[in-house]
């Protein structure tokens, strides 16, 4: 088993046709995902990357059979594009990054309606190694098939703390970038549901920074639902308040938000809080027994 | 992007939010004409791009046209937490029976818009929200619906301001209406002021706009060029990096804002203080890396600077080349020490350009903070 996706997932490519479109459908073919087709409006019949593109997700749906699809096209075009998907599919997973805000609070509110699972926007994706799937842009070479699950507001910074934990032999069950927007299509909270209910994870690292208050959210939702060992990394306890530091959603803003203030509500749920890659590691050991 | 007063109240005008008349003025003379116009009293308010100018000396009421030319003389070019004011409005004075605080904002927990109102209006809101919770009324909005005249009843009509909503509503409604069209993150007016006449008028206004909707939001160049971003980070935005001014001494570039940010945590937890933000993004272009070195290095005061890479669709290799390219600029050399972490993505290869180079490696992101921190006190040795 695995979380929001498994071996049998088939994905369309939104956006096939650019550039990081196709270089990351050959990257995901080659990993072992099932990629069936993509679709760009009025280039469908053409073909891309040996892949059919259709104008449409409902065309692409109904004649690849995926179930699942991922967003690269630009940031103007990409609402537009969740919202096409979320017709037609249960997940979607959105890469692009610069989505509005706005756009956001009625996308989420329309893929709860639907009971869809958006993924992002402004994410790296969702990698399960033992399913050989890799949907969004992860590199796949420092996964390795395992126990742990990772749920992550970061990119890089979970490939600097996924490479750590295959150097050390632990592995991972399923890895989701949650993306660094302000309003997520999938919270922290969601993301520990769906581990909870997964047989293959038996413990979770959840990677936050500062910005909002999910991290804090999901530790009370950890203590009262999570039966697994949670533990927790927060980034950016030297930020200044008032800058946004690279993602839309990280930022201090009227004293809240603080690293520390994160560290000590997960702390008082019973949830180790890390704040080096090697701590990490650590901790997670230490749970794994 | 946060507007400044005048700027919001610009748009307030497009709304038909009422505002007091103003003229913004950006010498003493013209400040002095333009209070004489309006007739006294006046205020003579700072124009900055954040709260807590009262405090710091930025808004002076004024009676002479004589008073207003020294008070806009004080204020104009003074410098407000590191802002150097370039223009004051001028305000006609307006007789305060009662202040309130209305605002709508982007709820990021509920994600969702939601209106806030208190009736105690004019102070400091983060800190009342501390002493006075319960002063502090909101509504969570369905941003399917938008603002409804029972939300208004709901905040006014428990605090005794039943005779208020129609007044209240009108201008909410307006606020809401600009906070849809020019996607903000935040409309607030601070204070909401009832007149001795008792009409309603936004004394103050604070308006910030979401930076992911720039790509549709037209006509804010000439707001931008007032906000005076600094120099290094609209150089790194032109390249298409992100950079965000600190106050330390260490340099520090990374690919990913969360690689970065626990880059920074770790130059800290070493006894350092960065200097910088500077995220490259994902796939740099050795250009890009170039550029961003540059920014870094002529920031004054930067003593050594550390270049984090963990390569996914960003290759070592165009970052080692990215360095390499700089060194040549600087005849073979670097002005202050560099320390580069490589891995990932063209790790080995990019290892072997940067070894060549005058800089220091390190294999794992903690000895590499460490270096850094190390070599800016001492100078480096290579």
């Amino acid at each position: 088993m695995s979380v929001l996706v498994d071996a049998s997932t088939k994905v369309i490519v939104q956006g096939l046709t650019g550039h990081e479109g196709s270089f990351h459908a050959q990257r995901m073919i080659a990993c072992g995902t099932q990629v069936v087709g993509g679709v760009t409006p009025g280039k469908g019949g053409t073909e891309e990357v040996g892949l059919p593109v259709f104008d449409t997700v409902e065309e692409a749906v109904r004649k690849t059979g995926a179930s699942a699809s991922v967003i690269f096209v630009p940031a103007p075009f990409a609402y537009d594009a969740i919202l096409e998907a979320s017709d037609s599919l249960q997940t979607v997973v959105c890469v692009t990054e610069g989505v509005p805000v706005k756009d956001m609070m009625i996308a989420r509110r329309l893929i709860h309606q639907k009971k869809v699972s958006l993924v992002g926007p402004n994410c790296p994706g969702i990698v399960c190694p033992k399913a050989k799937v890799n949907i969004g842009i992860m590199p796949e070479s420092i996964f390795t098939p395992g126990p742990v699950g990772v749920v992550s507001r970061s990119g890089t910074l979970t490939y600097e703390i996924v490479n750590d934990l295959t150097l050390e032999g632990i592995g991972q069950s399923t890895c989701i970038g949650i993306g660094g927007d302000p309003i997520p299509g999938t919270t922290f909270i969601e993301a520990l549901a769906a581990f909870e209910s997964d047989d293959d994870t038996k413990a979770v690292i959840m990677i936050g920074e500062i910005g909002g208050d999910e991290e804090e959210k999901a530790a009370e939702f950890a203590a009262e639902n999570l039966s697994k060992p949670l533990v927790a990394y927060i980034a950016g306890f030297s930020a200044p308040p008032g800058k946004k530091m690279g993602h839309a959603g990280a930022i201090v803003s009227q004293g809240k938000g603080t690293a520390a203030s994160k560290k000590a509500v997960l702390e008082s749920k019973g949830i180790p809080v890390a704040s080096t890659p090697v701590g990490i590691v650590k901790a997670v050991r230490s749970v794994l027994g | 992007m946060d507007l400044l007063e005048h700027q919001a109240k610009q748009l307030f005008r497009e709304v038909g939010v009422p505002i007091p008349i103003g003229i913004l003025s950006t010498s003493p003379t013209e400040a002095a004409t333009a209070a004489s116009t309006l007739g006294f009293p006046v205020a003579i308010k700072a124009q900055i791009p954040f709260g807590g100018r009262g405090k710091a000396g930025g808004i002076k009421i004024v009676d002479s046209t004589e008073a207003a030319e020294s008070a806009a003389s004080e204020i104009l070019g003074s410098d407000i937490k590191g802002f150097s004011v370039g223009s004051v409005l001028v305000e006609s004075g307006v007789k305060i029976a009662e202040e309130f605080y209305l605002a709508i904002m982007v709820d990021r927990g509920a994600k969702v818009p939601r209106v806030v109102f208190s009736e105690q209006g004019g102070v400091d809101i983060e800190l009342l929200a501390l002493t006075s919770p319960d002063m502090i009324r909101s509504v969570e909005l369905d941003a399917f619906v938008g603002l409804r005249p029972y939300h208004i009843h709901q905040l006014l009509d428990p605090v005794g301001l039943a005779e208020l909503t129609s007044a209240v509503f009108k201008i909410a409604s307006r606020l809401y209406e600009l906070f849809v069209s020019r996607d903000c993150l935040l409309v607030e007016i601070n204070p909401l002021v009832k007149t001795e006449s008792g009409t309603i008028v936004a004394l103050d206004a604070k308006l910030t706009i979401d930076d992911n909707s720039r790509y549709r939001q037209h006509g804010l160049e000439a707001f931008e060029e007032e906000l005076k971003i600094p120099q290094a980070e609209l150089a790194a935005g032109e390249l298409g990096l992100n950079y965000v001014h600190l106050e330390g001494d260490i340099g520090v570039i990374g690919n990913g804002a969360g690689l970065v940010m626990a880059t920074l945590d770790l130059v800290s937890d070493a006894g350092g203080d960065p200097a910088n933000f500077l995220d490259v993004g994902g796939g740099a272009s050795a250009a890009q890396v170039s550029g961003g070195l540059r920014i870094v290095l002529g920031e004054p005061g930067v003593k050594a600077v550390l270049i984090n890479i963990f390569g996914g669709i960003t290759r070592c290799e165009e970052v080692a080349q990215g360095i390499s390219n700089v060194v040549d600029e600087h005849n073979g050399t670097l002005p202050v020490p560099v320390v580069v972490r490589l891995a990932g993505n063209g790790a080995e290869e990019g290892l072997k350009m940067a070894n060549a180079l005058p800089v220091e490696t390190r294999p794992t992101l903690e000895e590499a903070a460490k270096r850094v921190v190390a070599v800016s006190e001492t100078g480096g040795s290579k």
